[in-house]
């Protein structure tokens, strides 16, 4: 798969739109595709963010292991969502495990790379900053209804 | 707007029908099966009935069936109180006291020729399951048909089987959620409104249709609005305490609304403001 | 009897000693009802004749003060209402509905026949009780279900009403454009006149069972002297009534002001007793319960009064929507005086003044609602 395909997945990716096509090929040069085997990690608890993820096929869980509580999934991800959106908040580390459910194949882009870029250039981190907080939200308004725990009628 | 003027036993006083079956759902959910008053079942989809249990109580209970199978009440519910948790204990050839069908319905008519969303949360896949067979035996009527269900577990979830045969069959897009799971459960996790952004409909026409835990409806409607979708085209099913399910006691009022009556199902342009005021 | 018979709109008068005859006569077919004097206030009992009225007795009530003090001469109604409202007859505390007995694995039911006790004559009915019954006509007859025994009797009852003489500083009903004139509803109207013209009453006759019934008295013809000093009456009364409550704004208003502060205020002095719906003429809420015998094979279901105020009234499954007294107070007032016009087309209080008296604590619903409508306490 050459850059300039993977450029221009990207390119129709909604996380990405409006983004110049210079920023989109410096995206693409840091993006490479990746296929995991059903129950493969992506990454674990604790690693470093050092890559966030584009679901393109297959679905992601989102895990967390406890001796009281087993493993729970907290959330699945399929096509078209972002895994791993540590990769823009100190300390940089992955607080859950992602696993495959099935064959999984993701685009990986190397967020490394990227938050050196976006510390060079000030435009750059705006812009993705501008596209990652909705995500960050979105999970945080997720989060607060499964807290909530609505369905239980026992107070 | 639908008067329950056909209602069989009409009134206070309920009728003594035989139990056909009660078969289990979940850890604390039941299926109520019982003969129709009279033989003759006539309700609309989104409907409810008062079910009575000998020198224990009545409950308002959603009828759950098909409203063309006319010689049986369907009803399911959960175990919360001294009543409903009797009927968990029902066997066949028991009786139970009806008196219904109450309230109003889903809006069938107003959506046909449109897409049509179907957003159940917990035990509100109930109420939603008679509109799901309307819509199914008349499909050509409708336009894009989903059905998007979430509960808190895998162990939770209702009418399992009927999911899997739902998503199966073409012209119907089915999407099962649950809030957390354990080893076992290979479907989605996440809460059910997050699957609304990837269904397909027309914003302009679409007609929604939500029944669930209050909260998990108004996060429903915030994405349905945003989405584009009219308040006048997304319906709730409300719940309040309710004791005689004729608009005379009083007990089911939200602000100017009788539950028993003006609802259960109400659109959201109705109750917007009312549901923004706590305490109401 | 006299020599013509009157019509319904006509206007005759009875002198003081041949209006006994009026319970009397309505006595053989109906159970009358009026007020008397019982446990230190004036309530509504059985009439056994018309000196079983308060004759002789006055009231003093303010919010949260009541007492009954001598009126010093012999008028029938020289008193105010007190806590009871006609709502105890026309819509009793309790009612069965119906008894359950067990057969085998299933059971039997037997609906309750409803009323079968003689139809009701009222006595002393005042203006803003004949709206409150209007009311109430409207919320239990004209929803897609009736309450059949309501209605039963309504249609029955004989309605003796009198115009007020005298005003309570708690009465508000012209804001609430209930009264104190009595218009409608009425089988006769009297209105008592004790002056030099004698102890007498220019009664108006209501409707054509009216007629038949005060065809069975003593009258004669009104002089204009008599007709000027009934007219007198209510214009007086109306003059007197101090209290006010702007039902307009508050219909429009109240419904919209759900998190004003002073509902707050209002909430840390309220109890929650739930005395203002019980002596509420318009109050309609119920609830059901379930009376089983000791051996379980027999049940009775029974409908009785129910306050919104109390915290089970709205429980379902494990919570209670309006849980504080702050948010019960407020669906009080707010049914009472705004959202009720969206049910039924007219706001839910006559302006009777019971709720300011039997209050405990002495809330007063017109200056609570113009405090939440911010509107200026004397009004025209």
């Amino acid at each position: 798969m050459t850059i300039r395909t993977l450029g221009r997945l990207l390119s129709e990716h909604p996380l990405f739109q409006g983004l110049s096509q210079e920023t989109l090929d410096l995206l693409a040069g840091c993006a490479r595709n990746e296929v995991h085997k059903p129950g493969a990690f992506i990454y674990r608890t604790g690693e470093d963010a050092d890559r966030f993820y584009i679901v393109r096929h297959g679905a992601v869980a989102l895990e967390n292991a406890s001796v009281e509580r087993g493993v729970l999934t907290i959330q699945t991800l399929g096509r078209g969502e972002v895994l791993g959106i540590s990769w823009l908040v100190p300390p940089f580390r992955h607080h859950n495990d992602a696993r495959a459910i099935g064959w999984a194949r993701l685009v990986a882009i190397d967020a490394r790379c990227l938050r050196d870029k976006c510390d060079q250039d000030h435009d750059l981190g705006y812009a993705l900053m501008r596209r990652f907080l909705p995500l960050f939200a979105e999970r945080l308004k997720q989060a607060e209804l499964q807290l909530m725990d609505v369905y239980n009628v026992h107070r | 707007m639908f008067t329950a003027e056909r209602a069989a036993g009409a009134g206070m006083v309920p009728v003594p029908c035989r139990v056909l079956r009660r078969s289990r759902e979940t850890a604390d959910c039941c299926t109520l099966v019982v003969e129709a008053p009279g033989g003759a079942a006539d309700f609309l989809p989104g409907q409810f009935n008062m079910l009575y249990l000998f020198g224990v109580g009545e409950v308002p209970i959603s009828i759950s069936g098909d409203h063309r199978q006319r010689d049986r009440l369907v009803h399911t519910t959960r175990a919360v109180g001294p009543v409903t948790q009797a009927i968990q204990e029902l066997r066949r050839g028991d009786s139970v006291g009806v008196r219904g069908p109450f309230g109003s319905a889903w809006p069938l008519q107003q959506a046909q020729g449109r897409d049509v969303l179907i957003i159940g949360g917990g035990l509100g896949l109930a109420p939603l399951r008679p509109a799901i067979y309307a819509l199914l035996r008349q499909r050509r009527r409708y336009g894009n048909i989903t059905v998007l269900y979430g509960a808190r577990s895998p162990e939770e979830l209702l009418f399992r089987r009927e999911l899997s045969l739902w998503r199966e069959r073409r012209g119907i897009h089915v999407e099962v959620t649950v809030d957390c799971a354990g080893r076992g459960w290979h479907g989605r996790v996440g809460v059910v409104t997050r699957l609304i952004p990837q269904c397909r409909f027309d914003p302009a026409s679409a007609v929604a249709l939500i029944c669930g835990p209050e909260t998990m409806m108004q996060y429903a409607v915030g994405e349905l609005l945003a989405a584009g979708l009219g308040a006048d085209n997304v319906y709730l099913s409300m719940e309040r305490n309710m004791k005689c399910a004729l608009g005379l006691c009083g007990h089911c009022q939200l602000g100017p609304l009788f539950v028993c009556r003006d609802g259960p199902v109400l659109s959201y342009a109705r109750v917007e403001r009312l549901l923004a005021t706590r305490e109401l | 009897m006299s020599d013509s018979t009157a019509a319904v709109g006509d206007r005759v008068v009875v002198e003081r000693r041949h209006l006994d005859a009026l319970v009397v006569v309505l006595r053989r077919e109906h159970r009358v009802v009026g007020p008397v004097v019982r446990d230190h206030a004036i309530v509504y009992g059985e009439l056994p004749s018309l000196d079983a009225l308060p004759i002789g007795w006055s009231d003093q009530q303010e919010a949260g003060y009541y007492r009954l003090t001598p009126s010093g001469h012999g008028a029938l109604f020289s008193h105010n209402p007190g806590p009871d409202t006609w709502k105890r007859e026309l819509f009793p505390p309790q009612a069965l509905l119906f008894e359950a007995r067990r057969q085998g694995r299933s059971f039997e039911v037997i609906a309750s026949d409803g009323d079968v006790s003689a139809p009701l004559a009222l006595v002393g009915v005042r203006a803003c009780e004949l709206h409150a019954m209007a009311i109430q006509d409207r919320v239990l007859c004209d929803g897609p279900f009736a309450d059949a025994d309501y209605r039963e009797r309504r249609q029955r009852a004989f309605i003796v009403a009198v115009n007020c003489a005298q005003a309570a500083p708690t009465c508000f009903c012209t804001s609430m454009a209930a009264g104190p004139q009595v218009e409608s509803g009425h089988d006769l109207a009297l209105t008592e006149l004790l002056d030099d013209g004698g102890h007498r009453f220019v009664v108006e006759v209501g409707s054509e069972r009216g007629a038949s019934v005060l065809a069975q008295l003593q009258w004669r013809a009104p002089a204009p002297a008599d007709l000027a000093a009934a007219a007198a009456v209510p214009a007086g009364v109306a003059a007197a009534i101090t209290r006010r409550l702007d039902r307009t704004a508050a219909a429009a208003g109240l419904a919209g002001q759900p998190e004003h502060p002073h509902w707050q205020a209002v909430a840390d002095r309220c109890l929650s007793c739930g005395n203002c719906t019980a002596v509420c003429p318009t109050c309609f809420c119920t609830t059901v319960e379930d009376r089983s015998g000791l051996d379980g094979d027999a049940t009775a279901r029974w409908r009785r009064w129910d306050s919104c105020f109390t915290t089970e009234f709205t429980y379902t499954h494990g919570h209670c929507t309006r849980c504080s007294p702050r948010a019960r107070y407020r669906q009080w007032l707010t049914h009472k005086l705004s959202t009720w016009h969206a049910q039924f087309g007219s706001p839910g209080c006559v302006g009777c003044g019971r709720c300011i008296v039997w209050c405990p604590v002495g809330i007063d619903i017109t200056a609570e609602a113009s405090a939440l409508l911010g509107t200026a306490e004397a009004l025209p």
